[in-house]
């Protein structure tokens, strides 16, 4: 009856990801407001205040506070933005609004919705870094000519954590339930235990295991030796790497076998 | 008769003992207007969701547009339109952004969209809202979006899913003029309901459902014909004594029907009855003669009304 052409496209996700980002103008500005507010109230209250005490002490690694933190911050940045924009859309579109259901009724695959949930994020994620890296470099914080670095460093992080939330995120149908333990089990103790805000052999060992699971820690090391003289062993740097692909691929994975389940009832 | 649309054998889906769909057999052939009629758990939506390619199901045999959908899943999605039971709109988006994305999904290049929204929007009498937030419209014009959004991509058939349940009479009205425009342009419409007004209005065919399982197939007026009288005389005596004169009356009706607030007499003359009773000295407090409807049928099929 008509001469479109239909036939399913290969690049499902990617409808599906122009969709979030429509979704994600409608707050364009408190997006981008968002994105320059956070780090400058990091770096005045704990980088300027903690960090005139620290570097009265002669700093930390051998460098000012303020490039000892501003990886850590900028990763952390990264994992907060990128798990909000996959956690509130996939609640939304399994239970708030169900859009899900409506794009599972097009030729668009399980597998599409998911990876295009996640590619949207990482787009939004990637715009928070760059604001907050620039922020950072304004204020001085970065001193190195590889400081640029640390924001595909951040965006790792920004991936390994999406991956994770968004398979979460579908799994665990009560909302309440979700938000009482990621908020309060995950990410308060991730940005506390990560080696943020001082680094991670401080604490006695068994504290060090929050760092060694959490991508932000993974994230900050890696972050920190391509900024400034971190001393990392080749091994040390590929484990880091490997954690975050780990985190991603089994994350992915996940989401794709727990969006096809839930969106075939 | 050409190959069937949608061919079912023995469609059957199981939700751990439940059995939800029960082996049921049908055909729709091109540019037929075909529902699914039945209570609320008949079947209907599981059998929807089957035949929409999201849901798999536990045994038989079904083809759509010859193919099968266990296999080919997003193929056939892309040759239709569906409408769920519940609108599931971008609602941080406008009008016309949920019109423009939903056809992104099925591939459609931006200028096809495009050209394609101003007709969609004056169908769905939405000129004035295209630039509105989903979030602000109506339950009648969400439901009335939701069809033109699947409208699109000019689907071969169109699957609507209960699509007037929580509107008012007049925005209901609206909805069917609209799909019976869609009739005649030849679309192939599925549809479920549970309201026999909607079922005999756009169906040319349909079954009743109950329990997973086909009491009946035909047109309205068929089902009508076979499985009721021309007239029913719905009489009330209150609720005390309705029960009491069930006996009375059943020698004069050629069926009857006992509600909980009113008796139902089959008959082929519904005034002549009544003549009749009034001439045994019998009065209801109220009665109302009217045509056999498809509540009747289903009554009949199953002893039980549609809405409960």
């Amino acid at each position: 009856m008509s001469d479109v052409i239909r036939k399913p496209s290969r690049y499902g996700a990617m409808h599906v990801a122009e969709a979030r980002i429509r979704n994600m103008f409608k707050w364009v500005w408190i997006i981008l407001f968002a994105a320059v507010i956070n780090p400058t109230l990091y770096l005045v209250s704990i980088g300027i205040g903690v960090g005139s005490l620290i570097d009265a002490n002669k700093g930390v690694n051998g460098v000012s506070y303020l490039t000892f933190l501003a990886p850590a911050l900028l990763a952390s940045a990264a994992i907060q933005g990128s798990s909000d924009e996959v956690v509130f859309p996939t609640m939304a579109g399994f239970k708030w609004e169900r859009t899900f259901f409506g794009m599972r009724s097009t030729p668009i695959t399980a597998r599409q919705i998911s990876l295009g949930i996640f590619l949207a994020a990482m787009v939004r994620t990637t715009v928070s870094v760059v604001i907050y890296w620039v922020v950072l470099d304004i204020s001085g914080a970065l001193e190195s000519d590889t400081a640029w670095l640390a924001m595909p460093a951040a965006l790792f992080a920004g991936a390994a954590m999406a991956a994770v939330m968004l398979a979460l995120a579908a799994k665990i149908e009560k909302e309440d339930f979700f938000f009482m333990i990621v908020g309060r089990f995950i990410m308060i103790p991730m940005f506390l235990f990560s080696g943020t805000f001082y680094p991670l052999s401080q604490m006695p060992v068994f504290l060090q295991f929050f760092g060694w699971i959490s991508p932000l820690w993974h994230a900050t090391e890696i972050g920190r030796y391509l900024t400034y003289d971190y001393p990392l062993s080749g091994p040390t740097l590929t484990m880091h790497f490997g954690v975050l692909v780990i985190m991603v691929v089994v994350g992915l994975t996940a989401s794709f076998k727990i969006f096809a389940t839930r969106l075939e009832k | 008769m050409s190959e069937p649309l949608i061919h079912a054998r023995g469609l059957t889906k199981t939700y751990g003992d439940f059995v939800a769909v029960d082996g049921i057999d049908f055909d729709v052939a091109k540019g037929e207007s075909f529902g699914f009629l039945g209570p609320n758990g008949a079947g209907k939506s599981t059998t929807m969701r089957i035949i929409g390619a999201t849901s798999v199901r536990t045994s038989g045999t079904l083809t759509i547009l010859g193919k099968d959908p266990e296999v080919n899943g997003p193929q056939i999605r892309a040759h239709l339109g569906v409408v769920p039971q519940q609108d599931n709109l971008d609602v941080e988006l406008t009008v016309s952004e949920n019109i423009y994305i939903y056809g992104r999904y099925f591939g459609l290049s931006s200028s096809f969209i495009n050209k394609k929204i101003p007709e969609l929007l004056e169908f769905a009498q939405l000129e004035e809202k295209k630039d509105t937030k989903v979030q602000a419209l109506s339950g009648g014009m969400k439901r009335r979006l939701t069809i033109a959004r699947s409208l699109v991509s000019e689907p071969d058939i169109l699957m609507l899913d209960e699509p007037t349940t929580g509107l008012d009479p007049q925005a209901r009205h609206i909805l069917w003029d609209r799909l019976f425009r869609l009739k005649e342009q030849g679309v192939t419409l599925l549809i479920t309901t549970h309201y026999m007004d909607e079922a005999e209005q756009l169906c040319d065919r349909l079954i009743v459902m109950d329990k997973g399982k086909i009491m009946a197939e035909n047109s309205p007026a068929q089902l009508i014909k076979d499985y009721s009288t021309k007239e029913v005389l719905e009489v009330r005596f209150g609720s005390e004594r309705n029960h009491e004169m069930v006996d009375v009356l059943r020698p004069l009706a050629e069926r009857i029907e006992v509600l909980p607030d009113r008796l139902l007499l089959y008959a082929e003359d519904g005034e002549k009855l009544l003549e009749q009773i009034s001439a045994k000295g019998i009065h209801p407090n109220t009665s109302l003669v009217r045509r056999s409807s498809l509540e009747d049928v289903f009554l009949r099929l199953t002893g039980r009304t549609l809405v409960e």
